[in-house]
């Protein structure tokens, strides 16, 4: 299988506000991408826009899966044309039980063209492979029964994204913090988790901060980005060299990117005031 | 199945019944309400003196009383309905005259072809006999009393002359007069002391286009220490050619029983759904109202629980579904008349494409109820800016030893919200559709398993379409 995610001179504003400023990002089928950049850079407005968040507004600029333009799809049609992220912070769905939503999530992805609300999978399979992909990804057969992220813990939320990654099985899949708030062990298990799915059954789009994740799970590529841009591309070596010195380097080749990040974040304070 | 003596006898009671209605096979009254009509109506039913007098006396207080002031806007000429309707009358319609749109609800409900045929008037009486007889025989065997509320009449006259109307007196609003007057059909129901019923008696055990109809009377007697849920209603669109649905049930929790009474209903768009519903509990009795209100064109329904003596309880569950042109006024009603009693009332309300939804409750604790202990919360989703959810709260505390609580919300479908399940492949409708039953949800799963289902398949039909 080959497939293809093709990100081309992609503007993205929020409220009016613009956040991303022309990226360009190529990523291909069982490849791993690591995405860093500083706090307020853009790396989540890029996961959100590629996801289908409405109020993500593309203004310029395309978004290709295997040549397919789906710059102007809804978040559904994405999702059920192989893409998926893992949110930095899921929402709660409060009354609705995690296996029913996985239940109608995998069924529509998996058989896109179905009639709406019929035919789900067959709720005895269903729950075996939920039953067996929760055994693999260590998480309590009771998870299942409580309401999508409602009352989750961080590390719950994190494995439950995970967990709906596995069920879904996408071509591409974007990780937004994903090790975030979890402790050490959390994110061994994460990262066992990625490789167990299949680092090479994907295209992966890993946006983190540290290195923690990337060590379980090291990255053919590495992406800098800054100010809505993305101003430096290289190796598991860059991942590295980003985690030991922070950004100082970046900054300081980048002076334009750097101004404009400064720029989003003093807009972002003057909102929080 | 099975054609035991045991059966075949109680099918012989059905049919009894039926040779009663087919005597006077024709009959419908002609439109309006006045004594003469009522008198026709107590005749066909060769009603004792005693009831044709009830209802003459509740006509006048049906004339004498003004419309409620309050609730929804109520436009109804009583001078042109039929009130009185032999269920052979209705038997004459055909399944081409049903119209399509209700035809279309059957089949995305599944309901079976039988069912369709009852529910939308085609045929006057529901083939469940085969399955009710035998549990009735059961029922019989323990002393429980389940028949409607014409043949309670006849056969236990002294047991509903004893309760009928103490609980609602037809002076307590107009409707409740009207429904005094004209009533036909309805369930009743007595529960020996002690006696523990283990599974839901269901309306539908013993129904017929009669006790479906407009004005039922449902009366149930709970004896001490003994336990009912009462299930009423189908999740059907219920076809009326009338436009007026007005029925009175009262309930009586002696000490230390419990009753559950469960309605789902879904009107067709044209109907006033105007009910009365009201349960007294004796000490430690729990009376348990769930109520769900789906269509009309507008419903006011405020179940109630009178608390009389110490250690009774009063919970009130409603959910209330608000589409284009409907208005659904429903809430609930608790009065503490003694110490130590506990009431709460969940309520949830949805309103969509024009829809009004309103909680309107009361509550009230009488001066001495001390110790008593209420919680009311209710919450209203939003689905677009055209609708529209109000609060009306009463609270009247005459006592001071007392705990209170009231919580209401209003919310709308988060975006974000909607992002996420969208991002998990699920459409634009299959996402509100989930959300919304997600609200509702705490008072599904309190439903009998088969009504559950139904009612998540009804929100899907609701939200079909139209969401934006
Ligand atoms: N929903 C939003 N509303 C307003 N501003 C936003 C929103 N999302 C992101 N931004 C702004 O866009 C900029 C980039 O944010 P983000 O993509 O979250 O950065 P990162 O993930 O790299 O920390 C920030 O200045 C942030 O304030
Ligand atoms: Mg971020």
């Amino acid at each position: 299988m080959s497939h293809i995610l093709r990100i081309e001179n992609l503007h993205v504003a929020v409220d009016g506000k613009a956040i991303l400023r022309g990226v360009n990002l190529e990523m291909k089928f069982g490849e791993t991408h690591a995405m860093m950049g500083p706090n307020g850079s853009g790396k989540s407005t890029l996961g959100l826009a590629i996801a289908g968040h409405p109020n993500y507004v593309i203004t310029e600029g395309t978004i290709t899966l295997d040549g397919e333009d789906i710059t102007e799809w809804e978040a559904d049609q994405r999702a059920r044309a192989g893409i998926f992220m893992a949110f930095q912070r899921p929402v709660a769905i409060p009354g609705v039980k995690t296996a029913d939503f996985l239940r109608h999530a995998a069924t529509n992805v998996r058989r896109p063209d179905r009639k709406e609300g019929e035919d789900l999978i067959p709720m005895r399979e269903f729950r075996k492979e939920l039953k067996a992909k929760m055994s693999q990804l260590k998480i309590d057969t009771e998870f299942a029964r409580r309401y999508v992220n409602d009352g989750f813990s961080g590390g719950e939320m994190k494995r439950a994204e995970i967990l709906t990654m596995a069920m879904l099985s996408p071509k591409f899949s974007i990780l937004d913090e994903t090790d975030s708030g979890l402790d050490a062990d959390a994110v061994k298990l994460a990262s066992a988790s990625i490789a167990e799915i299949g680092r090479d059954k994907m295209g992966l789009l890993i946006i983190t901060h540290h290195d923690k994740l990337l060590e379980h799970n090291p990255p053919q590529f590495t992406h800098v980005m800054l100010g809505g841009r993305i101003v430096e591309t290289g190796g598991a070596e860059l991942a590295r060299e980003l985690h030991d010195h922070g950004y100082d380097r970046i900054r300081k080749t980048y002076p334009d990117a750097e101004a404009a990040n400064q720029e989003m974040l003093a807009k972002e304070e003057a909102v929080a005031v | 199945m099975s054609t035991d003596i045991a059966s075949s006898e109680s099918i012989g009671e059905i049919n009894k019944y039926d040779f009663r209605t087919e005597s006077k096979a024709f009959f419908k009254a002609r439109k309006g309400v006045d004594a003469e009509i009522v008198n026709q109506i107590s005749e066909m039913k060769n009603e004792p003196e005693w009831m044709r007098n009830y209802r003459l006396k509740a006509l006048e207080i049906f004339n004498s009383k003004p419309m409620p002031n309050w609730g929804g806007a109520i436009d109804i000429n009583f001078q042109d309905i039929y009130y009185y309707l032999k269920p052979t009358d209705k038997q004459g319609k055909t399944w081409d005259e049903v119209p399509q749109e209700i035809k279309d609800t059957f089949d995305k409900l599944g309901i079976p072809e039988a069912e369709k045929k009852f529910l939308s008037g085609v045929k006057a009486q529901f083939e469940s006999e085969v399955v009710y007889g035998s549990l009735k025989q059961d029922l019989a065997d323990q002393g429980v009393i389940f028949t409607d509320t014409d043949s309670a009449i006849r056969d236990y006259p002294d047991l509903v002359r004893e309760y009928f109307g103490t609980i609602i007196p037809s002076t307590d609003n107009k409707f409740a007069a009207l429904n005094s007057a004209v009533w036909s059909g309805g369930s009743f129901i007595y529960v020996p002391k002690g006696v523990k019923i283990e599974f839901p008696l269901q309306a539908y055990f013993r129904i017929n286009a009669e006790n479906m109809g407009q004005f039922e009377r449902t009366l149930i007697i709970v004896d001490e220490g003994a336990s009912v849920h009462y299930v009423e209603g189908c999740t059907a669109p219920m076809y009326s050619s009338e436009s007026l649905h007005s029925a009175v049930v009262e309930i009586i929790c002696k000490r230390g029983s419990r009753c559950r009474y469960t309605t789902i209903q879904n009107w067709a768009n044209n109907i006033y759904n105007l009910v009365t519903k009201r349960a007294v509990a004796y000490a430690d009795a729990t009376m348990e109202w769930v109520d769900g209100n789906l269509g009309s064109k507008l419903t006011m329904k405020y179940p109630a629980v009178y608390m009389l003596e110490p250690g009774a309880r009063g919970e009130i569950l409603s959910i209330a579904f608000a589409s284009k042109g409907q208005h659904q006024d429903a809430g609930a009603k608790l009065v503490h008349c003694a110490p130590h009693t506990t009431g709460q009332i969940i309520s949830k309300s949805i309103s969509k494409g024009g829809g009004r939804s309103s909680y309107r409750g009361l509550v009230k604790v009488e001066k001495g109820a001390k110790k008593s202990k209420c919680n009311v919360v209710c919450d209203a989703l939003i689905l677009d800016s055209k609708s529209r959810s109000d609060t009306y709260p009463y609270i009247e505390i005459l006592e001071q030893d007392v705990s209170v609580g009231h919580e209401a919300s209003v919310s709308r479908i988060g975006e974000e919200q909607m992002f996420y399940l969208m991002s998990r492949g699920l459409s634009n409708a299959e996402a509100s559709t989930m959300i919304v039953n997600g609200f509702i949800e705490p008072l599904v799963k309190e439903l009998p398993m088969e009504y559950a289902v139904e009612m998540n398949r009804l929100i899907q039909l609701q939200m079909e379409g139209s969401v934006g």
